[in-house]
């Protein structure tokens, strides 16, 4: 039991379980799973779905996080890459009524995700080659990055009409939707590279202590370049995922302030954001905890005006929760009630 | 006037004091002495209020006390000083004396801090004390001798009874040690008790009346100074008569042709306002000692090899044949290996275990895909454990919870788990005890017999002459000269010294 309770993950697991309970007295129908046209459906796959985009970012996040570094600019390189990959799909109708798309959508696919993953990059030599600070260098893309997409979209929303495409955001595959297979199997691969190479010791020891991981010979430069790199793509991935979703782009809101809630995701998920201790699994429900957050305060019927209000309090709520010293004091102050009243 | 009894304390997996006595008497210098981990920083710990003792009592002044943190054991006036010095490094002297109780203005003028009353008051203190320091510079720019010095003022300004001294003098050379004692004897002629520990045996002597030993958590005994001798204290410590090690002239190095080409040498290294330019050669199966004061680029030419910092100029080979050496990932590659001298800043990653600090030079050589399994990490970390003896509660604890020395093993370990050809020891033995560096010492003899080039670096003159088959001198910043086998400490101290005299 202890040994339970010491884990890593079991208070990011609790929070997610009380969320998923109190969502379920609000909507009584919220735990049904049905069966549809071969899909799973439900608020829970609902939230899985929702939650992808988020997830992939986090785990990008977490990476960059664990080497010491932070990157505010995910948001700006998700409405980047949905604005390549829209202007390279785009889709138009030929004679017999089909739509084409512009370039074939592997290209498509491949060059929104390359260009991201170079976005990463440039961070990275910010951060590695230039010594600047990690929130500074960052800041740079974030603020530029937005500026690009739009450059790139002309400030209009670039629509897509090539079905193939939709596949990304709104597909299932054997019954799972296909965004949810994208986001579990980037973190499998991640889990493996971490657990079955060097490169989860060696990220550990750069976050711990990156002069003593340099003196021992780690490659800290380009492990954390490759950090940064990851962390494009990742954002690359979840723009994909996105704009498939709504099937165009928009560079002013996508992506919108999804830095933010990728850090406290992954935050949330226990990894420490001084770096050296984290965990990809702990990312992933700390994404989950913020979809079901939102999905809970759309379902409560609570008016837009305040939504925000209401998930500041919940996000505080969660925090609060997740803090050993206010559970040491709420501990203490229960001792204390009980042996005065005994 | 303070008196402890009975001291226990415990942490999971180690008890760290068991029923330990101190006895501390108002105008009395007393030393507290033990190896690493016989519990020393868990007892200063407990008497400044940092942990709270699972049994036995604290007496100040006759009356129980128990502190409950820093702040309170300093209202009971008890004061410590550590290590490394707390001063604020962006404040003046002035500043850093009478932080947190700066002297106010009247209400009626603003109420503001009265900073000419902070200056007069800390210009008073250190006058009281001896102490030469104009009080508006910024503790930061002084050097670390006066800077102790500072801290040692700041922590008998709240007129504390008991001062409790961590090591203040393991980073002060002779002269700044002296002015530190000087400090001390005035402190005790005006009736403070204090508790001064240090590894130092010949600075215990200096200038302490009486001492207490620990080994293991246990309290061993309270000698008077003169009553025991440096050999007894040591034996005291350690529970054993320690064997010192020495190079005999027929464990030198193999005399064989493969010594004639030497296994790593640097040509005309040099780095800006670092080092000069100098050559330096390893041979196999050699420990080269690397003497010379504090500043005369001892630590600089140990960064330089093993491309820590760039050089500006200079050749590398190995085996003879010209290297490309750029940054510490091709030293490792080349098979060096470098033990630093700053062990918390650049040695131990202290969040990870103490297996993973000893696997992640092999790993970081064997590369991201050939990845050592748990189990082998394991292994090799146990064997490393065993042979140099490091203490502690399992090989998965976090390597910050281990004594400095146990630290200082771990991270030799380290570089023995790549079987390195050339090893660089910058300080190896610096802030350990006398039998944990002995054990050290000897298995640097050891691994030279193996085969290994060491080069030993220390402030310690004595050391290096000891293991050493041969020594280069440092001074101003690049080689003053050679010495070889057989050579005394004044062969050395004369040729640092040779320029003073010509």
């Amino acid at each position: 039991m202890r040994h339970i309770v010491r884990h890593e993950l079991f208070w990011p697991a609790v929070t997610l379980a009380l969320l998923l309970v109190a969502s379920s007295l609000f909507n009584a129908s919220f735990l049904t799973l049905a069966w549809r046209d071969g899909h799973l459906y439900g608020s829970l796959i609902d939230i899985l779905n929702r939650a992808a985009p988020l997830m992939v970012v986090s785990l990008g996040m977490t990476l960059v996080i664990a080497v010491r570094g932070l990157d505010i600019s995910v948001g700006a390189v998700v409405a980047i890459a949905a604005a390549v990959a829209a202007l390279m799909i785009g889709g138009s109708f030929s004679a017999t009524g089909e739509v084409q798309s512009q370039y074939p959508l592997w290209l498509a696919l491949t060059t929104a995700l390359g260009v991201a993953a170079a976005c990463g990059a440039w961070n990275g030599l910010l951060v590695v080659k230039a010594g600047m600070q990690p929130i500074v260098a960052t800041l740079i893309l974030m603020v530029a990055g937005r500026g690009i997409a739009q450059l790139l979209t002309g400030g209009q929303i670039i629509t897509v009409y090539y079905p193939p495409f939709f596949q990304l955001g709104n597909g299932f595959l054997l019954g799972l939707p296909v965004a949810l297979w994208i986001a579990g199997s980037l973190w499998l691969a991640l889990h493996l590279l971490m657990s079955r190479t060097a490169l989860g010791l060696f990220v550990r020891s750069i976050g711990g202590n990156p002069e003593a991981a340099r003196v021992a010979g780690v490659r800290s430069s380009a492990i954390t370049l490759c950090a940064y790199t990851f962390c494009g793509f990742a954002a690359g991935v979840a723009g994909l995922i996105v704009s498939s979703n709504v099937k165009s782009a928009d560079a002013n809101n996508a992506g919108q302030l999804l830095e933010l809630d990728a850090i406290l995701a992954v935050t949330l998920g226990g990894t420490a954001l001084t770096g050296g201790r984290f965990t990809l699994a702990g990312t992933v429900i700390g994404a989950l905890i913020i979809q079901t957050l939102t999905s809970m305060i759309y379902s409560l019927g609570v008016p837009p005006e305040v939504n925000l209000v209401v998930k500041a309090a919940l996000v505080f709520a969660v925090m609060l929760l997740q803090s050993a010293e206010f559970r040491g004091i709420v501990a203490r102050v229960a001792r204390g009630r009980s042996a005065s009243t005994s | 006037m303070l008196r402890a009894r009975d001291i226990s304390r415990a942490f999971p997996g180690v008890q760290a004091l068991s029923g330990v006595e101190l006895t501390l008497r108002a105008g009395e210098v007393h030393a507290l002495m033990g190896q690493n981990g016989a519990g020393k920083s868990t007892l200063i710990k407990v008497l400044t209020g940092v942990y709270a003792p699972d049994a036995g009592s604290i007496e100040l002044l006759g009356r129980t006390v128990a502190p409950e943190s820093p702040i309170h054991a300093q209202e009971l006036g008890i004061s410590a000083v550590h290590q490394e010095s707390h001063l604020l490094p962006n404040l003046s002297v002035a500043e850093n004396i009478c932080a947190g109780r700066y002297p106010r203005k009247a209400w009626s003028r603003g109420g503001g801090i009265d900073w000419r009353e902070t200056e007069r008051r800390a210009r008073e203190l250190l006058a009281g004390l001896g102490i030469k320091l104009d009080v508006a510079q910024l503790a930061g720019g002084l050097p670390a001798a006066l800077q102790q010095l500072a801290t040692v003022a700041r922590a008998v300004a709240t007129d504390a009874r008991v001062l409790i001294l961590d090591e203040p003098t393991s980073s002060l050379d002779a002269d700044e040690v002296q002015a530190l004692f000087k400090l001390l004897r005035t402190l005790r002629d005006k009736g403070v008790a204090i508790l001064f520990v240090t590894h130092f045996l010949d600075q215990v002597y200096e200038v302490c009346d009486r001492m207490t030993v620990l080994r293991n958590g246990k309290f061993v005994g309270e000698y008077a100074c003169a009553k025991l001798d440096a050999r007894g204290l040591v034996a005291a410590m350690v529970g054993r008569e320690v064997v010192a090690a020495q190079r005999s002239a027929a464990s030198g190095p193999p005399d064989d042709a493969a010594a004639a080409v030497p296994v790593f040498a640097a040509k005309d290294m040099s780095r800006r306002g670092q080092l000069k330019p100098m050559d330096i050669e390893l041979r196999r199966g050699e420990v080269l000692g690397l003497a010379g004061l504090l500043g005369s680029g001892r630590t600089e030419l140990a960064r330089l090899l093993f491309a820590l910092d760039e050089r500006d100029t200079g050749e590398i080979s190995v085996d003879g044949k010209p290297v490309k050496l750029d940054r510490p990932a091709d030293a490792l590659a080349l098979g060096l290996g470098f033990c630093p001298e700053d062990r918390k800043h650049s040695g131990i990653v202290a969040d990870l275990s103490v297996r993973e600090n000893i696997a992640l030079a092999l790993q970081a050589r064997m590369g991201l895909r050939k990845f050592l399994k748990v189990s082998e990490q394991r292994q090799i970390a146990d064997k490393l454990v065993a042979a140099l003896g490091i203490k502690t509660a399992s090989i998965e604890t976090p390597i910050g919870q281990l004594s400095g020395g146990n630290q200082q093993k771990a991270i030799v370990a380290r570089w023995l788990a790549t079987h390195p050809r050339v090893l660089i020891l910058d300080e190896p033995t610096r802030g350990i005890d006398v039998a944990a560096k002995q054990e050290l010492m000897n298995e640097i003899l050891e691994l030279a017999r193996g085969g290994t080039a060491v080069l030993f670096i220390s402030a310690e003159i004595d050391e290096v002459v000891r293991v050493s088959d041969r020594i280069v001198v440092l001074r101003d910043r690049t080689k003053a000269g050679e010495l070889p086998t057989g050579s005394d400490q004044d062969a050395v101290y004369s040729m640092i010294a040779a320029s003073h005299l010509a």
